[in-house]
């Protein structure tokens, strides 16, 4: 078993008549990169900001590191941004990491070579104010990297910024999670989860439907895209074979959902020896786009 | 404490705006001095007002404790402002995530109030003492630091505003309102005077008494007016006939009420920080 980081126990959070957050109890474990996803209002910044000490709970625990350590102090070994870069407007970049170091009571003798690793060395001097989102959002990584942290808390990293900016921001994310950093990355963009984590936790207005790896949550066979001339022998093919499951029609072609290992070789040699010649042919893999899409709708 | 002070330091002296607004008040404080160059010359008119007895010991501790008091607006909107715009630019959040505790934050504010206070009540000191031994009838030792209870009531005074600011600067956030609030409350004490007064009638104590537990009005009667305590405005008023002889002395439960008032505005800043979602 791997060291505990956070672990949340039946949280619960409400606004007034509105419940954000639904009896939620889940566990980040060291060297994973979790993803929290859900659609916008699922009670993903809610729940971050609860374990971060800015959001009340209504009822419902959670405790960092085992309970060793009070919450505040806990949160000098963790590095998080969330949603928006929070600055002070009037003070240069260095200036500002140097007050996150104070507050951290370390050393600020890091600062430069983690602007460096954001790309922003040669801009430290510079007012926040005068940075763009893109810089801000650097800027508030390179932040909450400055205490080289046990974990690493994004909240909606990329939102807002042109595509450079996500380019920018998504290298670094899968630069610092090759070194072994434990990273919590709360999205909406599910390519970015994808990409980037290997375990996630699904919420859908406040309620969690899902826990576990990513790979396992898209962990079907696959399917296949098929169309021929000779449709209805097709079909009658395909329904009468052991290794398909269920069988559909979308905008003209065939989807064929996998029961067991099939490869698309095989099946072209089977098909063609009973004389059907598909004109189209492609296997594809499940993504978590479709996998989450169809969790969050059928609850 | 070393840590949260530095914290602050950074905070207040890298805004222009608020380190414009410290020098200002420091040098207003100085500017006090400058009274003692009004001097009317026309004709057969002479007048000085360094020589009427103002900067004699100890009535000058009273008198500039009470000039003095009126600058305060300067750090009152530095206090607010250096509140408010912690959630104005959402860094109060973030120094939480960074690892600040609630209560760290609003110590760290609270002894911002208390270094304003103690530098503005030194500063004072040293430009009282220095105008009176320049000026003063009377600079035996003795005489010297006699009444220093109107230091104590300056610095006591100021803490309770400062601590007035914070706690208004974090019940509503936004610099402009808060300092709005600050400039009605005073009317609302004003308005409820009058009202006790109109109820009571003339000649009653019930209003004053009633008003000096109220926030702004204790803390004025820390130090009451020093200027019918001269003796050229006592020779004119006994001359119209008023008797000026009044009580300007500082007393414990005026202290007590201004304490009391502190206490509630650092908790209550307190309780309201626990309590938001921010």
């Amino acid at each position: 078993m791997s060291e505990t980081i956070l672990s949340i126990k039946n949280l619960n959070k409400s606004y007034g008549t509105l419940q954000a957050v639904k009896d939620l109890s889940f566990t980040i474990k060291k060297g994973n990169v979790y993803g929290i996803l859900g659609p916008n209002g699922s009670g993903k910044s809610t729940t971050l900001g609860i374990a971060l000490n800015v959001v009340n709970k209504t009822s419902g625990e959670f405790s960092w590191f085992n309970n060793t350590v009070s919450t505040h102090d806990a949160l000098k070994k963790v590095g998080a941004i969330i949603e928006h870069p929070n600055f002070y407007p009037y003070m240069s970049a260095y200036d500002n990491l140097k007050l996150v170091c104070k507050i951290k009571g370390i050393s600020s003798d890091i600062i430069n070579s983690k602007l460096e690793l954001v790309g922003l060395l040669d801009r430290k001097d510079s007012k926040f104010k005068a940075f763009s989102l893109g810089m801000k959002q650097r800027l508030a990584i390179a932040s909450a990297l400055l205490n080289d942290p046990e974990i690493l808390i994004l909240d909606e990293p990329t939102n807002g910024l042109d595509p450079q900016g996500i380019h920018q921001i998504r290298a670094l994310i899968t630069e610092i999670a090759s070194k072994g950093t434990t990273i919590l990355l709360a999205s909406h963009l599910l390519d970015e989860v994808e990409k980037v984590c290997s375990h996630a936790v699904i919420l859908r207005k406040g309620v969690k439907i899902y826990e576990g790896r990513v790979d396992e949550l898209i962990a079907t066979k696959g399917f296949f895209e098929l169309n021929a001339t000779k449709k209805e022998a097709l079909l009658d093919f395909l329904n009468n074979h052991t290794a398909f499951g269920s069988i559909k029609e979308e905008e003209g072609k065939i989807i064929a959902l996998l029961k067991e290992d099939l490869c698309p070789e095989e099946l072209n040699k089977v098909l063609s020896e009973k004389g059907i010649f598909v004109s189209h042919l492609v296997k594809r893999k499940e993504s978590l786009e479709n996998q989450f899409l169809q969790l969050t709708n059928n609850k | 404490m070393k840590r949260l002070l530095q914290i602050e330091f950074q905070k207040l002296w890298q805004n222009r705006m608020s380190k414009f607004l410290i020098i200002a008040y420091f040098s207003l404080l100085t500017s006090i001095a400058l009274i003692a160059a009004i001097k009317f010359d026309i004709g057969p008119i002479k007048f000085h007002l360094a020589e009427q007895g103002i900067f004699n010991f100890p009535y000058i501790w009273h008198f500039n404790t009470f000039v003095a008091s009126f600058f305060k607006l300067f750090l009152a909107i530095i206090i607010i402002s250096m509140v408010a715009n912690e959630y104005s630019n959402r860094t109060l959040k973030q120094n939480l995530i960074d690892g600040l505790s609630k209560k760290e934050f609003i110590y760290s504010k609270f002894l911002m109030v208390i270094v304003f206070s103690i530098i503005s009540t030194v500063f004072v000191f040293i430009i009282s003492l220095l105008l009176g031994i320049g000026y003063s009838d009377y600079t035996e030792v003795g005489i010297i630091f006699s009444e220093l209870e109107f230091i104590l009531a300056y610095f006591i005074k100021h803490i309770g505003f400062f601590s007035f600011c914070l706690f208004i600067g974090m019940l509503v956030k936004r610099s402009a309102f808060a300092l709005g609030f600050l400039i009605i409350w005073n009317f609302i004490e004003w308005i409820i005077y009058g009202l006790l007064f109109w109820n009571f009638g003339k000649g009653s104590t019930y209003p004053d008494t009633i008003l000096s537990f109220f926030p702004f009005r204790s803390m004025s009667n820390l130090i009451d007016e020093p200027f019918s305590r001269l003796s050229a405005v006592k020779a004119i008023a006994s001359q119209v006939g008023e008797d000026l002889n009044y009580d300007y002395a500082v007393h414990w439960f005026e202290v007590a009420i201004v304490g009391v008032w502190t206490f509630l505005f650092i908790y209550g800043a307190y309780k309201l920080l626990l309590k938001r979602d921010l």
